[in-house]
């Protein structure tokens, strides 16, 4: 109860100091503001492109990569292993079925004609994909569902399709059985995604295409799309022979190859599998290296550099400025509490404790801090505004949410109540005495 | 001005003079950087291109059959050439800075293409006949494609173009001979090769990293035939009189699409999408601009404060200075010089973390050293701030008038 009152008490006279400097007060707010602001901001950005795209399943998704380079002519002159795999590779992965799922993976853009008088022929996004694709994602449908392992086998004209793809299509009916078409073949609906686009789309790394913002429009099965002559967005090539018309055997890469692996001895098992497979392939002399690679998911994310390097120069850009704002509120509080050594002289003499005399400092950084947040978060939300008006892929994405909200004001009371402690010790350290002697 | 009793007074207060130090340090160390950042970025936007940038608009045309294109594009070209106001067209697979790259690697002789790590990647842009003039390529030394190159270009199943002429920019000509003439000379790949027949000036990737680099240049231009073209000759460029580019463009697609109805359009004035291609890094660089500023004002208001606070502690001190004899001046003086050493103090330190902070971004990211000027300029710019932010208290204590200052307390 005795505690409660000191604390209002400090408080009410914080308040009062405070209100005595209204330039100065505005100040320190103002700069903690902009301070705090600047790094919710950034923060926010970085928090969206570094986030987990599938939390749910992410620690059982795991990346698998091989080497068909020639010694001579390596992939990448700093080691790095290929990014993609080639058709006979990702086709002996997903045969030998060693993963509890395994989908292998291609990203094209594609014509889609609506089949309406006066609909006009448009581009869309796609995934040219296994029938695994569905269920190791997780990918919520809204009508039907993925295809099998069938259909995969004798490529089949079917495709899952994307909500938004459907709503302009079919109106948002249930479309399941009808037909579009895409690349002048004939496609049978036989799913509708519900909204889905994991942030960053990990699986469509390196494939072409963007990594943040919308998902793609339509999902086809790959054998069957490439029997139609689709093409990859994405293909290299390693040796000679390669060829755009035949992909399956030319020496290119152009897939993603995804495994689902339940534990810490799946994985093991894997490892030692994949092993395995590249030393039977150095010794059938399709391989001239044995190495091999096997990513979990967010760390084939951090390998990759997904999140683009401007996003992090600006967040630490932004702590550098709040660092700036902190010291400058250090010097502030501590410029109006020297000030007031008299006044504290006087407290003290009439039986304030030390103790006393810093909780009032505290309480006046604490309202600076709460302030400073309260308008950070003004700051923030105008800088995330402008950040939605950007022409960055992520750009509509960036919104602050509940933690955000939060973490503002954690930051800003900490950093005010760092600020605080140095003037509020210098305070609590003058000594009664001298004070009124010298009056 | 005596710098001795500055400095007496400032051991006295030292954590103040640790604060002003500190803040002004980390101003200039983040200054430093961001504004070497700012600097990288503006250059990279406003690297040169050797076409008419000014001139051009384009319009896209995918998603039409492959096996009539022999037809098509000769049809859409003359249909294109009919709009009133343009003056040249052709038809290309892609542009600079449009995104759309096709890489391949090639070396100085044919065994080495193999085996030798060394090869250099360029980007390759198939022309169609009118192309090179369309886009307004200049020519350096050589010749432009003629008729037969074109007739007897073509795709087969490689992807690469069955021709062996080629025009390749300055820059690759320097990497690949340095001080020789490129002219008549001959790059390989695995099963290809091509012989160069003219250089032309530098002409930028359809992607580019970074910027000073002599790679955003390596472009290699091949000719292809319209009904060898398998669908690579996707972009028709249209060059007008900048004016016209608006009202050619929209004439262009209308055209396209009355042409190819089972086609799909997509139009573009060549700036907007130089813009276009710029647009993260203007808005970094705004971004950055917006940080420098506020910090600007946030340590000269730290600055204000702090002197004002020291001015109103020094009253009796500088009152009683006044009384024997100091004149305004003298006082004025005082608190610039105690200003200018502190700022000295922190630049000096802000200097070293200015260079500690860029060596670790060099380490994690792609930048390159900081130039020396930047400590000159950091110097005086930051003195210039504190000698700014000081004059008004400074001023203050000026004003303090000897009687009264020694009466009150």
């Amino acid at each position: 109860m005795e505690e409660y009152e000191m604390f209002g008490y400090y408080l009410d006279l914080a308040l009062r100091s405070l209100k005595r400097n209204r330039v100065l007060t505005a100040l320190m707010v103002l700069a903690l503001a902009l301070g705090i602001g600047a790094t919710i901001t950034t923060l926010t950005v970085l928090r969206l492109l570094s986030g987990d795209p599938l939390p749910q399943k992410s620690a059982q998704l795991f990346y698998p990569q091989v080497d068909p380079y020639p010694a001579g002519k390596p992939f990448s002159r700093s080691g790095q292993m290929p990014w993609l795999m080639s058709y006979v590779d990702a086709m002996n992965l997903l045969h030998a079925g060693k993963a509890q799922r395994q989908t292998a993976l291609a990203r094209s853009r594609v014509k889609v004609m609506p089949k309406t008088q006066e609909g006009k022929p448009f581009y869309a996004d796609s995934v040219m994909t296994t029938a695994d694709f569905f269920p190791m994602f997780d990918a919520p449908f809204q009508y039907g569902a993925g295809w099998s392992a069938a259909d995969d086998d004798s490529r089949a004209q079917v495709a899952v399709i994307a909500g938004f793809l459907n709503d302009k299509l079919f109106g948002g009916a249930n479309s399941v059985g009808r037909m579009i078409r895409i690349e002048d073949h004939d496609f049978r609906v036989i799913g509708v995604l519900k909204p889905w686009a994991p942030q960053p789309r990990f699986y469509g790394l390196h494939l072409g295409g963007r990594d943040y913002g919308n998902g793609e429009g339509v999902f086809m099965p790959l054998l069957g799309a490439r029997a139609d002559g689709i093409g990859p967005s994405m293909m290299m090539s390693y040796g000679p022979g390669a060829s755009m018309e035949h992909l399956e055997t030319s020496p290119s890469i152009w897939l993603g190859v995804w495994l689902e692996l339940p534990d810490a001895s799946a994985v093991s098992a894997y490892r030692l599998f994949l092993a395995d497979y590249a030393q039977q392939q150095v010794a059938l002399g399709r391989f001239q290296k044995s190495r091999t690679a096997l990513s979990g998911l967010m760390q084939w994310l951090r390998n990759e550099h997904v999140v683009p390097d401007d996003a992090r120069l600006q967040t630490g850009m932004a702590f550098g400025f709040l660092l700036i704002c902190v010291v400058n509120t250090v010097g502030l509080l501590l410029a109006k509490c020297l000030r007031r050594s008299r006044e504290i002289g006087v407290r003290r003499a009439l039986g304030a404790s030390r103790s006393a005399i810093f909780g009032q400092f505290m309480a006046e950084a604490a309202i600076v801090g709460v302030a400073g947040g309260a308008l950070g978060l003004v700051f923030a939300e105008l800088g995330l505004w402008g950040i939605r008006h950007q022409p960055a892929q992520y750009a509509s994405l960036a919104h602050l949410n509940l933690p955000m909200f939060l973490f503002t004001f954690v930051v800003a009371l900490a950093a005010s109540l760092v600020a605080g402690l140095l003037p509020a010790w210098r305070a609590c350290a003058v000594a009664p005495a001298p004070q009124l002697k010298a009056n | 001005m005596e710098i001795l009793p500055i400095l007496a007074s400032l051991r006295k207060h030292r954590i103040p003079t640790v604060l002003i130090v500190l803040e002004i340090a980390l101003t200039c160390a983040v200054l430093c950087n961001a504004v070497f950042m700012i600097g990288q970025r503006v250059s990279a936007i406003r690297l040169p291109n050797a076409i008419d940038e000014h001139s051009l608009s384009t319009v896209g045309l995918s998603g039409t059959d492959e096996k009539t294109a022999g037809s098509d594009i000769p049809r859409n070209l003359a249909a294109l050439r009919g709009i009133p106001g343009v003056q040249a067209v052709g038809a290309i697979s892609t542009l600079p800075l449009s995104h759309n790259n096709w890489g391949w690697s090639f070396g100085t002789s044919p065994d080495e293409s193999i085996f030798n790590k060394k090869t250099v990647n360029f980007s390759l842009f198939f022309l169609g006949e009118g192309a090179d003039k369309a886009l307004g390529l200049r020519l350096l030394e050589g010749r432009f494609f003629n008729a037969d190159d074109y007739a007897d270009s073509s795709f087969g199943s490689a992807p690469l173009p069955e021709t062996h002429v080629t025009l390749v920019t300055h820059s690759i000509a320097e990497r690949m001979w340095p001080g020789q003439s490129a002219l008549g000379k001959t790059y390989y790949t695995t099963s290809h090769y091509y012989t160069v027949v003219g250089v032309i000036a530098d002409v930028l990737r359809p992607n580019i990293d970074g910027q000073g680099e002599a790679s955003n240049y390596f472009s290699a231009f091949y000719p292809m035939s319209a009904e060898g073209s398998k669908g690579n000759l996707r972009r028709y460029v249209l060059r007008s009189a900048p004016g016209d580019r608006d009202r050619v463009m929209r004439a262009a697609e209308q055209k396209l699409i009355e042409l190819n109805p089972n086609g799909v359009t997509k139009s573009a004035i060549y700036s907007d999408m130089r813009d276009q291609y710029f647009a993260d890094m203007r808005s970094m660089a705004w971004m950055l601009v917006l940080v420098c500023v506020v910090m600007l004002a946030v340590t000269a208001f730290g600055i204000v404060g702090l002197t004002s606070f020291w001015v109103g502690q020094r009253r009796q001190q500088i009152g009683i200075r006044r009384a024997v004899g100091a004149s305004r001046g003298h006082i004025m003086q005082y608190f610039q010089t105690e200003n200018f050493l502190l700022s000295g103090a922190g630049v000096v330190l802000g200097v070293a973390l200015a260079y500690g902070i860029n060596l670790y971004l060099m380490r994690h990211y792609e930048i390159t050293r900081l130039p020396w000027y930047y400590l000159p300029v950091s110097a005086i710019v930051l003195w210039g701030l504190g000698q700014l932010a000081v004059l008004g208290p400074a001023l203050r204590a000026a004003n303090v008038p000897p009687v009264v200052a020694t009466r009150s307390a």
